[in-house]
């Protein structure tokens, strides 16, 4: 992130650095175990659909790591304090990957504040059986060879790490560390997370970069059939990160979900 | 000075079998069980005779790699916990911080003590990357793990009056009182390894022996920062017993025959870096400034010759080798001579962890190896008195 797009937030002790842009119904994007740029196309076009806040999580860019905050269980009693703190209502939350994991670790634990949750190439369950792998072990590739299975278009993935600012190099690594910090093992899932997906009842979409070879879309579409009336829709020519290959229909299918499913309904149903 | 004889116990035959990998993925399909037992008792015997000739003996494990056979230290340690009569017994070291139960490295080594009568020393490390692909074990964070065990294989050795409870981070037990107790009390003492400068002045501050590898001529700001913590706790200087190193030494009458048997130990070097590049650096093993710093590729060099020329320890020629203190190599009097350079140069290094055999050294070579070190360089190190430098924390 570059300072000038950021805002410091302190919560139950921590501090971290967020992103915040635009007018409106609050948008909370949960960033991927890779992080989010300041720059990234998909938030300007998605700040076009409320006030985007888009925190990095602690422990990766420069926010800080509370001691003990060891799981994404951690992870999302943090941002339900967040949520708390700003005193925001009626959020869209929007996760990739790791950030939709987040996500939904929130709304099983409360979703009195959120309206609806958009997951992106989501991790955070076990699908297969014990000895199938559904989640490619990404510490286990080389940089190039991760590139290629996560995106449509490797060179998306190509970062010039040689030459990188300092700040962006610590950043870097401390995204790969906080990742592992939380995904490592039960790998990139919590296995009682499952049992408690039926406590989302707030409208879903789960949306998928169809050229993913870290997750199946296979996978995907079995997590979505575990949360109650989940819709499941394809982004074409992007991977795992959508968000980045193609961030004007990310944000174009986010914000229709967002509005199309605003109706009082549901809310009513839920008072 | 203490010699202790190390060999990895390697399974050397699959090291022209393997396709960029020795380690974690190289299939155990490759390994004929027969002969790695018949390796097995090859090195034991080995370390018999080191035994009889006066070394002392050091042990290690590694896992899932054609490296090392030994996957838990504890088997050796009980071999030779009962076949060896004189030697201290080395464990260099017990990756604790990777085991799920502490209560049973508390266990284990206490018994080991107790079946050497009293000749134990406890060597604890984090492990290098390789292992945590292999034991699962979060790299991130292991330290912590690491220091948690220590603390509680410590307490469990030296209480002795009642059960006591133990709820910390990581472990947790309710009746804690091992039987047997170690024979030497209050524990065996304790050793570990680092190449990092902060840890090394921490392990001063608690007086634990510390042990470097393939460091060379960059050894001496390591022992330096362990001086700085031992004399801000104690006000004097740690003697010499406080430093390990691990040299490679290959001695023969005729130097051109020792250059031969340095070549094939050099074998360990040039083998113990293949491996799946990917595993070579989990997440969290370095510290983020480090990991940054080779994002940026700036990634210093490790191994220095005397006059700071930097030598990769896994590619050098034997001569590289000698010239940065990784390997001690040629007649007795050449490597008597290279050994005291390398202690003086390091303010004073008490025990030499002396790999005398790797790879493909053949048993009659080992064996040769260790008896001319035994009889005509072994007896003038033990003499010969060591330096005692200071350095007092800044």
């Amino acid at each position: 992130m570059s300072a000038d797009a950021v805002t410091s937030l302190v919560v139950n002790g921590a501090t971290i650095e967020a992103i915040e842009r635009g007018q409106g119904r609050p948008i909370l994007f949960l960033h991927p175990g890779i992080g989010i740029e300041a720059n990234a196309p998909v938030l300007t076009e998605l700040a076009r659909g409320g006030r985007l806040l888009a925190p990095s999580h602690p422990g990766f860019g420069t926010s800080s790591l509370p001691k003990g905050m060891t799981t994404v269980d951690d992870l999302s009693y943090f941002y339900l304090d967040v949520l708390e703190q700003l005193d925001l209502r009626d959020v869209l939350v929007v996760g990739i990957g790791l950030g939709a994991w987040i996500a939904a670790e929130i709304a099983v634990k409360d979703s009195s504040r959120l309206s609806q949750l958009v997951m992106a190439n989501a991790i955070g369950v076990k699908v297969g059986d014990r000895e199938t792998r559904d989640i490619v072990d990404i510490w286990s590739l080389m940089p190039d060879e991760l590139n290629a299975l996560a995106y449509a278009d490797p060179q998306k993935g190509q970062r010039d790490y040689k030459n990188l600012p300092e700040v962006e190099s610590i950043a870097a690594a401390r995204n790969r560390e906080a990742t592992a910090r939380f995904c490592w093992s039960p790998y990139m899932h919590n296995p009682k997370l499952k049992n408690r997906l039926h406590r989302i009842r707030i409208p879903t979409l789960f949306l998928w970069g169809t050229a993913d070879r870290i997750l199946s879309e296979k996978y995907g579409r079995a997590y979505c059939a575990m949360i109650a009336g989940a819709r499941f829709e394809t982004i074409e020519n992007a991977g795992h990160f959508p968000h980045i290959e193609q961030p004007e229909e990310f944000a174009r299918r986010t914000l229709a979900f967002a509005s199309a499913a605003a109706p009082e309904a549901p809310r009513a149903k839920r008072a | 000075m203490q010699v202790y004889q190390f060999t990895e116990q390697p399974y050397y035959p699959a090291w022209n079998e393997h396709k960029g990998s020795l380690r974690v993925n190289l299939p155990n399909r490759i390994v004929d069980p027969k002969l790695a037992g018949d390796l097995f008792h090859r090195y034991y015997d080995e370390w018999m005779i080191a035994d009889d000739l006066g070394f002392n003996i050091m042990v290690n494990e590694h896992h899932q790699t054609a490296t090392c056979m030994a996957s838990t230290v504890i088997v050796g340690l009980s071999v030779l916990a009962r076949e060896t009569k004189k030697a201290r017994i080395l464990v260099l070291g017990y990756p604790i911080g990777h085991r799920p139960d502490p209560l049973r490295c508390a266990e284990e080594l206490s018994t080991i003590d107790v079946v050497s009568r009293g000749r134990l020393d406890m060597g604890f490390i984090k492990g290098v990357p390789y292992e945590f692909p292999a034991s699962n074990q979060n790299p991130v964070g292991v330290m912590d793990r690491f220091w948690e065990a220590h603390d509680f294989i410590i307490k469990a050795m030296s209480s002795h009056d009642e059960p006591f409870n133990w709820e910390g981070d990581y472990f947790h037990y309710r009746q804690v009182n091992i039987w047997p107790r170690p024979v030497q009390q209050p524990h065996p003492p304790i050793w570990t390894t680092t190449g990092n400068r902060a840890q090394a002045k921490l392990l001063g501050e608690k007086g634990y022996v510390m042990a470097t590898l393939g460091s060379g001529y960059a050894t001496r700001p390591l022992y330096d920062s362990y001086r700085a913590g031992y004399m801000a706790k104690r006000g004097r200087a740690p003697g010499a017993d406080r430093f390990a190193y691990l040299g490679l030494v290959a001695v023969a009458h005729d130097e051109a025959e020792a250059r031969r048997r340095g070549e094939l130990i050099a074998g360990y070097l040039r083998s113990s870096a293949i491996v799946h590049v990917p595993f070579r650096n989990p997440p969290g093993f370095l510290t983020v400034d480090d990991n940054a710093k080779m994002l940026r590729g700036m990634s210093a060099p490790r191994s220095f010759t005397k006059d700071g020329r930097p030598v990769n320890m896994h590619h050098g020629s034997v001569q590289d080798l000698i010239d940065a203190g990784i390997l001690f190599c040629g007649t007795p009097d050449q490597v008597h001579d290279q050994i005291v350079d390398f202690c003086t140069y390091c303010g004073g290094m008490g025990n030499l962890l002396m790999m005398g055999h790797a790879g493909f050294l053949t048993h009659e070579d080992t064996v040769s190896n260790l008896e001319i070190f035994a009889k005509e360089v072994m007896p003038r190190l033990k003499e010969w008195n060591q330096p005692v430098a200071e350095v007092v924390a800044a």
